[in-house]
């Protein structure tokens, strides 16, 4: 016991940061649940409520399957078909937007702020946007899931060439070869594995979005759910809901045993 | 006839470390000429501005006549062709195979770069000196192999075929065996060597064995702290002189304090 001034103290008085972003926190959670009127009645009748929803729910209606089915396939389309522009569109992205492989700052910054723009804001505003712009239909939810997919895929695409090993694109420099070789050459091969996964992420992303964008009139199966639920018919509702479950845990078990062989 | 490599007076600093302190040597084409030097004494600096890797602060730096400062990006790239350069990480691209590496090593001669040096776009000309390359170093049965099928002494012998493959008349080889066993590494600076005599090329290569810097060189350059201090013909140097070159203050982030202790 001779010297205990240099044992480490038993407990370090928190900053005054600390004690200003914890009671800012506490002070922000109490309002809210004070403002969205939380009360044990109105779970009660909450849960009554979908005791009902179930009951009317079950059987579910299958009689409008062919409509369905059609409307699910409009679903796997624009999802298919946005994420694959989205992920073609996200390539050059991300090569300007990296680090080593951009031109100039003035670019990357440019670059950066696109792919943050599209991450931002959500795929249901950006279907919002395309209904206003393109009109109802599946060519807006395409718009839309591009640009969702440019949003995730270009930022980790931009990622991954930041990672990569500066060894192999130095070699190729060295041999005289432009920029555009170099990264084409040296930086993309070495992210291809990286890339497939998140593209292969973005497919399932984008199934789910696509879900979700007819809601707002953007086309596929989210029409046909709004329909259903508006008119009380919750065994319809219930069919639809079941079918899109299948195709989205199918796709996501596809892309998983896809990742599994390339990874 | 215009010397392979010229250089006057390089310096190269990082903020207040001064790396390279004022470097003058002139290697004469056709000439094999080895760096000696501790780690940490500015060697790989020196090398990696030779090809422009790095930016030199002042100096000049003249490959065959051409000026590498002040060089315009498309003069730079065409300097760079002339100029082979062999890794100590080999630096293959290691999701492609050997053939396809070697390909590579023309990127620098075709005017749209990678659209003609694929396995699938290169021309019948092209494809057939990638396959003499592989030959030349032996790796010729290897040539669907990846990189990571292959072990170190062959990946150094691919990435020697890719700068074959450049056809160049100076060769920067930076440490060039220093992450092979004794055995394979000979092998590999035998072929090296072999091919640089070969072609006639002009080399710089920098070596840690004092003895195989003394078999393969014509001329021992050696530096310490950001300076040359030996620039001699390999029979006008002694063990006791080169091995002076690791001891003392070597580094160019040395403390004074450190070189008393």
């Amino acid at each position: 016991m001779s010297d205990n001034s240099k044992l480490p103290p038993r407990f370090r008085a928190p900053s005054a940061l600390t004690w200003v972003v914890a009671v800012g926190f506490a002070a922000f959670f109490i309002q809210g649940m004070i403002a969205s009127n939380i009360s044990i009645e109105r779970l009660v009748r909450g849960a009554n409520n979908l005791v009902r929803f179930v009951g009317q729910a079950v059987p579910p209606d299958f009689t409008r399957m062919p409509n369905i089915a059609d409307a699910m396939l409009e679903t796997m389309n624009i999802a298919i078909v946005g994420v694959t522009f989205g992920c073609l569109f996200s390539v050059p992205l991300a090569i300007l937007a990296a680090r080593n492989t951009a031109p100039n700052m003035v670019v990357r910054t440019i670059a950066r702020f696109v792919i943050s723009v599209a991450r931002t804001i959500p795929d249901l505003i950006w279907a919002l946007i395309f209904v206003v712009t393109v009109g109802l239909g599946p060519l807006a939810g395409i718009l839309a899931i591009i640009m969702d997919t440019i949003g995730f895929a270009a930022r980790f695409y931009s990622e991954r060439f930041e990672e990569v090993q500066k060894g192999p694109s130095e070699a190729l420099t060295a041999t005289g070869a432009g920029r555009l070789s170099v990264i084409f050459g040296a930086i993309l091969p070495e992210s291809f594995a990286s890339m497939t996964a998140t593209s292969l992420f973005s497919v399932e992303k984008a199934i789910r979005s696509a879900v979700t964008l007819g809601l707002v009139g953007a086309g596929g199966i989210g029409v046909e759910l709004s329909t259903a639920m508006r008119l009380f018919r919750y065994d319809q509702a219930a069919a639809i809901i079941l079918v899109i479950l299948l195709v989205v845990i199918a796709f996501e078990q596809l892309s998983t045993s896809i990742r599994k062989r390339i990874i | 006839m215009t010397p392979a490599i010229q250089a006057e007076q390089l310096r190269v600093s990082y903020g207040k470390l001064h790396v390279l302190r004022g470097i003058s040597f002139i290697i004469p084409a056709g000439q094999g000429v080895v760096l000696l030097g501790a780690n940490g004494c500015g060697k790989s600096t020196l090398m990696r501005s030779l090809n422009g890797l790095e930016k030199l602060q002042s100096g000049t730096i003249r490959i065959h006549g051409a000026a590498l400062s002040g060089a315009s990006r498309r003069e730079l790239r065409q300097i760079r062709l002339g100029m082979g350069y062999v890794f100590q990480h080999f630096n293959l691209v290691p999701q492609l195979n050997a053939f396809q590496n070697v390909l590579f090593g023309s990127l620098g001669r075709h005017r749209f770069g990678l659209l003609s040096c694929l396995g699938l776009t290169a021309s019948a000309a092209d494809r057939e000196m990638a396959m003499h390359c592989l030959d030349r170093v032996g790796m010729a049965d290897r040539a669907q192999h990846r990189p990571s099928e292959l072990s170190g002494g062959q990946q150094q012998r691919v990435a020697i075929a890719r700068m074959l493959m450049q056809n160049p008349t100076v060769v920067i080889a930076d440490e060039p065996i220093a992450s092979l066993d004794p055995k394979a590494g000979r092998e590999v600076l035998d072929l090296l060597w072999r091919i640089v005599r070969e072609e006639k090329l002009s080399m710089l290569c920098t070596l840690h064995q004092l003895e195989l810097a003394q078999e393969y060189g014509d001329r021992i350059l050696g530096m310490k702290a950001g300076h040359v201090e030996i620039d001699a013909p390999v029979a006008e140097t002694d063990t006791l002189q080169l091995n002076a070159l690791y001891s003392g203050m070597t580094r160019v982030d040395a403390q004074p304090t450190e070189a008393a202790a």
